[in-house]
């Protein structure tokens, strides 16, 4: 992570506070588009922005020029239908107040809401060759994949360069899917769903994070959005197909048992197992995820364990309990949890 | 120019009379029963600054926590209730009762040349009722159970299914009870607009402070009930098992947003129209002209709040709405963009075709009006769809409502705060760190905003209660918290000239700006009575009308149109403002009180779940009413 020092330049750009923003940060940035639907939306906001500095640029420019004029009789004379200027100044209302502004308005009207608009709309099904399904819950993504028995959490893999129907959906309350980098956000909506295209350019790894205020954990409510080449994104499909497989120790065996027998099943669900839980995301390929808790922690034996004990220190709030086991079992759920590749 | 002392015995001798006839009780009970405009204003003014500083400490606390990421300073639940309690302070108990509470009581008589509100007993009860609002929705703070769900409040968190304790019932309860006093100052302040002014003043003759004041009211006055509907509507829900914003019970979530932003985006208009007024006071007065173009920016003033009706949707483009209903909705959204730019532009013009001397007050318009430019210049951004539904819900939304609503609405507070000051203590301030308490604000609130947009951009969403770092916003968030307390330290700055001035300023006498409205032609502070003689009005400008001005004096001199025979006001026809009718004004009642504590006691025993004895609580209330008629006055 080299941070700080991307840190000490954006400070060095906000001194400069002119177009302070190319470059900064990375994996969230709505002005570094990594799709056309992004693209589109980054332009229109370069442009916008030009044209807000020269308005900006403008009005101060007549402040200052009132300030050069400052202090420029005497005050307090008599002032009785004191109008100066006034058939100028009606002009230049006029013009800068009412054609100027009707001009530029209408112009970006046109532009964004006729034209632009129609990229990031959502797609016709019969423009997408996939459809993935996200559904939010307080205060975790879960993911689906259509027609497959794929199910995953926080984490989305899409192919490149193939326009993608994700459809958004709520288990309880309001959120909303937003990867800035890739498209607009999109809420989901209690009783309905929507829908939005991610059509990436390139293989990469993209931050998104619900954006719709949820409750006390909203602000770990995120997901990487991992785009492949198509080829490795079928592998990564297939192998998140598939039912668990046997434990591979006796150690991770009695994890297993520990697992089904204890109150984990009665929340998760493990493909293959007994445990079918639907309050907390499914586990069967828990191993392959990058993150645990929607980007709260990394996903490294030591946080894992971490987090079956402690997940409410790392997430106050969130609706998995704290799980007070000793070492040995801990040792063995871990186990157990980490084959889950 | 003003009338500073009696010229002549029978003059003062009938000032007298008006004294002893408007004076109001000594001590507290005076203050309890005081239906005197100026008071109430007063009033208003203490208590909102007073909450001004809970939403303050509640903002700066925020940003304590957000100063880097992975902090503790407050827990998340806490700092939804923070964020919640600040938004909901900012907006419906401070701004609001600050514009037209304290400013526009105090001012709207003055302006118009009126001795009172056309309803005094009724202006008395919107303040108790709105104190008493003030105190049961901070009740919840203290009791730790304060709404959560941010100021909009969205279904279903806030519903009792995800949301259990009470804090959501304060919302709803905490948010009707302050928009009755809000509805009762709007609907005085319209009739007083129309009924009350000084004979003469025909409506195109009326100041534009009463214009702003107008439309804010008529605002008010319609997207309320909007607001009450939905808070009842989930009150109920909550409580007696209704369904109206339940989606599993045919219900709809989107109901309470639409409702909502039906209240809530005329309700920006309202919070910056009164501002806008403030404004054009200013202006005038320290640039010696006459405001350009007037008929224009009066219109603009009602037809901005009238276009800001048609545009709520706008709020909720990520919802998931049908592309033509939301080209709808940015159509009208540009189009409320033109009565905006004119008043930028007439006030600009006036500025430099005037004489401008840039004295404090000024100087809070002049950055007022940088303000508004950047967050309007933002805000016609959203005028683009796809633009908006990449950053809503981001900082760069909270960027652009902070340039708007503390730009454009407490920029001009602080202004007026300086520009009437003098009139309102007799005393002038100290116009050196006055300017300095200017350029700190003004820096302050520019680094704390600016790189909202910044960050926002970067995809920090609002409302997290904290962030991870890596993703290049510490350092703006950082440099926010900075500006923060540097706009702590302006606003103290400016509190402490104010403060200090009260007791070491130099007299001001009655008109320290040869200022251009007719409160400027009576004495520093006003008599209670207002104006010794009705004033004779032929323009906006009243009091650069020497003409009329002498003709006062004259009618003073001789004793004429003081009306000091009793408790009177004169009346008018609504618009060309003709003599109607003598009325006799009430004078000092302890029923407002009463009553705005009797329908406390409602709210409380509604939130404690007491059904019946709230009605009760309803009876004694409509009792309250039977004592309040029992005191008319003579017809
Ligand atoms: C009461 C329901 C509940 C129980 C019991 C429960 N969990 Fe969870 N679990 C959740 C929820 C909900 C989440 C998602 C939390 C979040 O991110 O907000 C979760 C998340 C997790 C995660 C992280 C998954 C990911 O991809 O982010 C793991 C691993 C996990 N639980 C393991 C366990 C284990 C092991 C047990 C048994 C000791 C257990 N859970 C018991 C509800 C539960
Ligand atoms: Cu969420
Ligand atoms: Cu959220």
């Amino acid at each position: 992570m080299n941070a700080p020092r991307e840190d000490r330049r954006c400070l060095a750009f906000l001194v400069l506070a002119v177009v302070p923003l190319a470059g900064c940060g990375g994996s969230q940035n709505a002005l570094a588009p990594e799709s056309h639907q992004a693209r589109d939306i980054a332009t229109l906001f370069w442009w916008m922005m030009g044209g807000a500095w020269v308005g900006l640029g403008l009005v101060v420019g007549l402040l200052l020029w009132s300030w050069k004029r400052r202090n420029r009789r005497g005050f307090g004379r008599d002032v009785e239908g004191d109008k100066p200027g006034e058939k100028r100044s009606w002009y230049a209302v006029v013009v800068l107040g009412i054609v100027m502004p009707i001009a530029v308005i209408s112009t970006l009207f046109v532009v964004s809401d006729l034209f632009v608009i129609k990229t990031t709309q959502a797609p016709a099904s019969t423009t997408t060759k996939l459809t993935v399904q996200v559904i939010g819950h307080q205060w975790w993504w879960e993911v689906r994949y259509p027609g497959t028995t794929a199910v995953t959490a926080n984490e989305l893999h899409i192919p490149a360069r193939t326009p993608v129907r994700v459809e958004v959906k709520t288990a309880d309350v309001i959120h909303s899917f937003w990867v800035p980098e890739l498209n607009r956000k999109i809420d989901t909506i209690p009783g309905r769903s929507n829908v939005v295209e991610l059509d990436a350019d390139q293989v990469g790894r993209y931050r998104g994070q619900c954006a719709e205020f949820c409750g006390l954990q909203h602000a770990h409510m995120a997901m990487y959005v991992f785009v492949d080449e198509p080829s490795a994104f079928r592998r990564w499909l297939a192998q998140q197909e598939k039912p668990v497989e046997a434990p591979s120790s006796a150690l991770a065996e009695r994890g297993a048992r520990l697992f089904l027998d204890g109150p984990c099943s009665s929340c998760h669900a493990i493909r293959g197992t007994d445990a079918d839980g639907y309050v907390g995301p499914d586990l069967t390929h828990v191993a392959s995820r990058a993150t645990l808790g929607a980007l709260t922690v990394s996903n490294t034996p030591d946080d894992l364990r971490q987090w079956i004990l402690h997940s409410q220190q790392a997430k106050p709030g969130n609706q998995m309990p704290d799980f007070n086991a000793s070492g040995a079992r801990l040792d063995a759920l871990v186990a157990f949890l980490e084959g889950l590749k | 120019m003003a009338i500073a002392t009696p010229p002549t015995p029978a003059a003062a001798e009938r000032m007298e009379r008006l004294e002893q006839i408007w004076e109001s009780r000594p001590g507290i009970l005076g203050w309890l029963t005081t239906t005197d405009h100026k008071r109430i204003g007063l009033l208003y003014f203490w208590t909102t600054l007073a909450l001004f500083g809970a939403g303050g400490a509640e903002a700066l606390l925020i940003r304590t926590q957000l100063a880097q990421p992975n902090q503790h300073v407050v827990s998340p639940q806490t700092f939804d209730e923070l964020f919640s309690m600040h938004g909901i302070t900012m907006i419906f108990f401070f701004i609001i009762p600050m514009t037209t509470g304290a400013f526009g009581n105090y001012l709207l008589p003055l302006l118009l040349g009126a001795r009172d509100m056309a309803f005094p007993r009724m202006n008395a009860l919107s303040y108790w009722i709105f104190l008493a609002s003030a105190i049961f929705i901070y009740t919840s703070l203290f009791i730790g159970k304060a709404p959560n769900a941010g100021w909009f409040n969205y279904v279903p968190l806030a519903s009792k299914q995800f949301n259990p304790g009470h804090n959501i019932d304060f919302y709803c309860l905490g948010i009707i009870f302050n928009s009755i006093a809000s509805t009762l100052t709007a609907g005085q302040f319209i009739v007083t607009i129309f009924k009350s002014r000084a004979p003469g003043m025909s409506l195109n003759r009326m100041p534009l402070f009463c214009f702003a004041m107008l439309a804010a009211s008529f605002g008010l006055l319609f997207a309320l009930p909007a607001l009450s509907a939905d808070t009842t509507f989930l009150f109920l829900d909550r409580n007696v098992g209704t369904h109206f914003f339940d989606a599993s019970h045919g219900g709809s979530a989107l109901l309470w947003q639409h409702l909502f932003w039906i209240f809530g985006h005329p309700e920006v208009y309202i919070l910056i129209v009164p501002a806008f007024g403030i404004a054009t006071s200013i202006i005038p007065a320290f640039t010696q002209r006459r405001l350009v173009a007037f008929p224009l920016v009066a219109v603009a003033e009602l037809l901005v709040v009238f276009v800001g009706f048609g545009v709520w949707a706008h709020h909720m483009y990520a919802v998931g709405m049908t592309t033509i209903s939301m080209i709808f909705f940015a159509a009208a959204t540009a189009m409320v963009v033109i009565p905006s730019t004119i008043q930028v532009f007439a006030w600009c013009m006036s500025f430099i075709t005037g004489f401008a001397r840039f004295k404090t007050p000024l100087l809070f318009i002049a950055g007022f009006i940088f303000m508004f430019v950047t967050g309007g210049l933002t805000g016609i951004m959203f005028v683009a769809i796809p633009f908006d539904q990449q950053v809503t819900d981001t900082y760069f939304i909270v960027a652009h409502f902070h340039y708007i609503i503390f730009g454009a609405a407490v920029f001009p507070i602080f202004g007026g705060m300086y520009y009437w000051f003098p009139k309102v203590t007799g005393k002038l301030y100290f116009e050196r760190p006055g300017q300095i308490s200017f350029w700190i604000i003004f820096v302050g609130t520019n680094l704390l905003f600016f790189p909202m947009h910044i960050v926002g951009l970067l995809g920090m969403t609002r409302r997290v209660s904290t962030y991870p770092s890596g993703l290049g916003w510490t350092a703006y968030n950082l440099a926010e918290t900075i500006g923060g307390f540097v706009t702590l330290a302006g606003i103290l700055l400016l509190l402490g000239n104010l403060f200090v001035s009260y007791f070491r300023g130099p007299p001001a006498g009655p008109d320290p700006w040869h200022g251009p409205t007719l409160e400027w032609t009576t004495s520093s502070p006003p008599p209670e009575y207002d104006f010794a003689v009705i004033p004779r009005v032929t323009s906006a400008y009243a009091n650069w009308d020497p003409v009329d001005r002498e003709a006062d004096r004259l009618n003073l001199a001789d004793g004429l149109l003081m009306l000091e025979h009793g408790h009177e006001q004169p009346t008018v026809t609504p618009v060309d403002g003709r003599l109607a009718e003598i009325a006799q004004m009430p004078h000092e009642s302890p029923w407002p009180p009463v009553l705005a504590l009797a329908l406390a006691l409602v709210f409380t025993m509604l939130l404690i779940g007491l059904y019946g004895v709230a009605g009760i609580m309803g009876l004694v209330c409509l009792l309250a009413l039977a004592g309040w008629h029992s005191q008319e006055p003579p017809e």
